[in-house]
């Protein structure tokens, strides 16, 4: 059962201007490596080469960020809202 | 160019003068491609620094459904300088996490705080004008 995603304004660009997709996974993980899949352009700018999350976004599981839970191997079903958000910081 | 009630102006000046002596940040909420803040959101400082600043990742969750709430998206960011001119430092251009945004730098190093926003696109810095609105 796909789950929603929610993309931040300097995403939307990446995946056909849509501000909310759909994507399959039963992680958070398997949720992006979809979201990769539908939408190639995105590839790097959530997870990182290396496999670990790009330190530039926050990712919640509905009102969770998820680098207090498992982070990418943290669980979705069905009615969980994933919400990718930038991270914002500097001096 | 940036377009700014004078509430959200005060709202802002304001936050940074309560957080001293830390840097204080919030989000900026408007109509996409329009540089019309409609609100400003107080957000935690997770750095408590008077150097660094770091949305706190919850305070983002709930500036950015508050705005989706009303049809706006958040269109940018402030923070304040407490000891430096507001001009975006290295990190902040290094960090600004979308070339569509707003940067607004409150900065407290002189007697009167001096509010500039910038555009930050591929790491180059340009200033925009700051227009006050009565509402």
């Amino acid at each position: 059962m796909p789950v929603v995603v929610r993309l931040p304004t300097v995403l939307r660009n990446s995946a056909g201007g849509q501000a909310t997709v759909q994507a399959n996974g039963s992680t958070v993980g398997e949720v992006f490596e979809d979201l990769v899949r539908q939408f190639p352009l995105l590839a790097g700018q959530v997870v990182q080469d290396d496999g670990t999350m790009h330190k530039f976004v926050n990712v919640y599981r509905n009102d969770e960020d998820v680098r207090y839970l498992e982070k990418l191997d943290t669980k979705v079903s069905g009615d969980d809202v994933i919400s990718i958000l930038p991270a914002v910081a500097g001096g | 160019m940036l377009r700014l009630s004078e509430l959200t102006y005060f709202a802002m000046v304001g936050h940074s003068l309560d957080d001293l002596p830390d840097e204080a940040c919030g989000l900026l909420a408007g109509p996409l491609g329009t540089g019309k803040v409609m609100v400003a959101y107080r957000c935690r400082n997770d750095a408590a620094s008077a150097r660094l600043y770091t949305v706190n990742s919850q305070d983002m969750l709930r500036a950015d459904r508050d705005a989706q709430s009303r049809g706006l998206d958040i269109i940018g960011v402030y923070h304040s300088h407490t000891h430096t001119e507001p001009y975006p430092s290295p990190t902040d251009v290094a960090q600004a996490p979308d070339p569509a945004w707003h940067y607004v730098i409150v900065s407290l190093s002189e007697a009167e705080p001096r509010l500039r926003s910038y555009r930050i696109v591929d790491g180059t810095v340009t200033e925009e004008p700051v227009a006050l609105e009565r509402r």
